[in-house]
């Protein structure tokens, strides 16, 4: 889960990382009342979950309380980049001597964390990366040891900071590391982190990745999730315990495992290019328990999206068994009775499928096709998204 | 031969005498896995019976390794608990620890990756993974045995169910071994790692490698690839629809920004040459061709 500016202003502020006094806002009065409190000169800035936003004119200084708020008037409502902007927050302006660049993230390639750094902050750090490598520091930290006072002073002289923020940044360093470890971050990023001109080092904007596989002992987190945000069917099948992800395309999917599901998507774009371009419309894999309720919560979710114009459900039986699919899908459509309008194709195989194949046969219900190969059934139902 | 493991496994169950640890317990028995303990703390002494089996439950993995001669340990405990039954059995010297659970907090599993390269005694396969299984010899996790039998291939793949669907698509020929790594961000046992134990495996002529979206490790399995395996790879990656940014059912198959994407892996894998079928069965007729069968 990525979170907005203001909430990793937040989470820094907790862990004693510097920062400025920042206040979020959701309309132009509250900004008015936040800057007036602040007093001086801030910036406001759009909050949204996408780089480039100085460009596209989302943050402004403003000089006082009452310019703060006709800037935040004009920037709330934006579109940046697809993201309309629904908060702005107002930041306390602070005058820069440096720019730099700080952040900690899981390396996947190398199973193990890493620290980068760069005296060249302020700007696109995979520029930096591409252009002028050598002033980037890539240091690998341990998951085991992770980053003591020592290893971060190590980390600052090989980032070659100046002499003066050494220390200052070593000690940032050291703070952002246990937000990274304590809050179950992927990622924390400062960019920039600044020397102010009385010397001292601040984060002046920063981006946090939390890890999902976390929430049950970040209890937290939950308060982070931007609600307005996700899709209305997305947030249902959360509520159900579904793994969904919506789609652009015509053709809804079911199917278990995260890989047979992903691999389900690709093959009805594939067999979709004969039939007009039809695509599939949802990732939804119902995971082990086919149990008749998962199936008819699933089904009911992809009936509900009305870019639905069919539906493949696609069951390699494992450790599921076919028959308890079947029986699945059989309740589910008694269930929806007459809100089940569009035709379903399904291709069962593995476990007990003989006895899955039987149920479905004998049910005979009108929407109910089956197929034997994923790929014959992924075209069919593209041909029937099409009609 | 097979790889990773074979008739000479004795498995250990870390979380045996939870529901999803007994229930898998009985299925790996079933198809001739030689289980002979299982692992739950503070039920040390206690047996669990299982289809006539009677499987004694000690507190630690090294108490059981002492007890059992056990070589191989698989674990069932929830996302809570995993780190420490990983670390109890790295500690162990525990040669193998498989990790079915899903849902481990990437924190946790680097921690215990770092920690067994550290200790050098002890391999992970996992977390989130289904196992892996040497058809006739050993299973070690939750793939069913019914698929199919021994034979010619390697398989080695992030997901589960691609593991049993391509399994069923070449039924007819069988596997030497079928091993699913996982779909996190850190696993401790790589395609590349099963690449180079499938060129080494005088029974694995021929090897199905299935990659999916999110991070670079097919790029770097077919960089291996190139350089070591001379047996014939075919492949298969899953994630050509999936958008940017969106976590598609593992919480490691993230396409993110230019980089995890389906289109890069399988461009890396074609230029190392080998066959990518655009589907699953595609990818089986591939290999029928290759095996002549």
């Amino acid at each position: 889960m990525d979170l907005f500016e203001y909430q990793a202003r937040d989470l820094f502020e907790k862990h004693g990382v510097p920062v400025l006094a920042g206040a979020v806002a959701t309309t132009a009065e509250e900004a008015l009342a936040a800057a007036s409190k602040m007093g001086g000169r801030v910036v406001v800035k759009a909050q949204v979950k996408v780089g480039g936003r100085g460009k596209a004119g989302g943050v402004k200084v403003a000089e006082n309380a009452d310019e703060a708020r006709d800037k935040a008037a004009a920037i709330l409502g934006m579109d940046i980049k697809g993201h309309t902007v629904h908060q702005v927050m107002i930041a306390q302006a602070a005058p820069i001597d440096s720019e730099y660049y700080l952040a900690i993230l899981l390396d996947r390639s190398n199973r193990t964390f890493l620290v980068m750094a760069s005296v060249a902050g302020g700007m696109d750090i995979e520029e930096v990366a591409k252009t002028a490598p050598e002033k980037l520091a890539k240091v690998p930290v341990s998951a085991v040891d992770g980053i003591s006072l020592a290893k971060a002073k190590e980390i600052v002289a090989q980032a070659a900071f100046p002499a003066d923020v050494a220390d200052q940044v070593a000690d940032v360093l050291v703070k952002l590391w246990e937000t990274f470890s304590s809050e179950d971050a992927t990622l924390v990023e400062v960019n920039p982190l600044v020397k102010t001109s009385d010397g001292k080092v601040v984060a002046l904007d920063g981006k946090v990745t939390l890890d999902e596989n976390a929430e049950f002992r970040q209890p937290g987190h939950e308060a982070l999730v931007d609600h307005s945000a996700t899709n209305p069917l997305e947030a249902l099948a959360k509520e159900k315990g579904l793994n969904y992800v919506k789609l652009e395309g015509q053709v809804g999917i079911i199917g278990n495992g995260a890989g047979l599901v992903m691999s389900t998507l690709d093959v009805v774009a594939y067999a979709g290019e004969k039939f007009g371009g039809m695509r599939p419309a949802n990732f939804l894999d119902i995971g082990g328990g086919a149990s008749a309720q998962v199936m008819a919560d699933g089904l009911s979710i992809i009936l509900g999206d009305n870019d639905v114009k069919s539906v493949f459900v696609n069951v390699f039986g494992g450790i599921t068994a076919c028959d308890a699919v079947a029986n699945g899908i059989v309740a589910a459509l008694e269930t929806l009775g007459a809100t089940a309008t569009k035709p379903i194709v399904v291709r069962l195989d593995g476990n007990n499928v003989e006895e899955g194949r039987a149920i479905l046969n004998a049910a005979n219900h009108p929407l109910v096709e089956q197929l034997d190969t994923m790929d014959g059934a992924a075209s069919r139902a593209a041909e029937l998204a099409a009609k | 031969m097979a790889i990773f493991i074979n008739e000479a496994s004795k498995v250990i169950v870390q979380g045996m005498t939870g529901s999803e640890g007994t229930k898998h317990t009985r299925r790996m028995l079933a198809s001739g896995t030689a289980v002979v303990g299982g692992v739950t703390p503070g039920k040390g002494g206690q047996s669990v019976d299982i289809d006539g089996h009677s499987l004694p439950v000690f507190n630690t993995v090294a108490e059981a390794m002492a007890a059992t001669g056990a070589n191989t340990s698989v674990v069932f405990v929830p996302p809570k608990f995993a780190k420490a039954a990983v670390i109890d059995a790295v500690d162990a010297k525990m040669p193998l620890v498989v990790v079915i659970t899903e849902g481990i907090p990437v924190h946790d599993s680097a921690f215990f990756y770092t920690y067994a390269q550290e200790k050098g005694t002890t391999q992970i396969i996992g977390p989130n993974c289904p196992g892996l299984i040497s058809p006739g010899k050993s299973n070690v996790g939750i793939i069913p045995a019914n698929i199919t039998g021994a034979g010619p291939i390697g398989l080695v793949s992030k997901s589960g169910t691609l593991t049993y669907q391509m399994m069923y698509e070449l039924r007819d020929i069988g596997f030497s071994t079928a091993v699913g790594i996982g779909g996190d961000p850190v696993i401790g046992t790589t395609h590349i790692d099963c690449l180079r134990a499938f060129q080494d495996d005088p029974e694995t002529t021929a090897i199905v490698m299935i990659g999916e979206i999110g991070g670079d490790a097919e790029e770097r399995a077919a960089a291996f690839i190139a350089e070591y395996v001379t047996k014939p790879v075919v492949g298969y990656v899953a994630g050509f629809t999936a958008p940017e940014g969106k976590t598609m059912g593992h919480a490691g198959a993230i396409v993110s920004g230019s980089s995890g994407t389906a289109i890069a892996k399988k461009d890396a894998l074609e230029a190392a040459g080998v066959k990518v079928g655009q589907t699953p069965s595609e990818t089986a007729r591939f290999m029928r061709a290759i095996l002549g069968r």
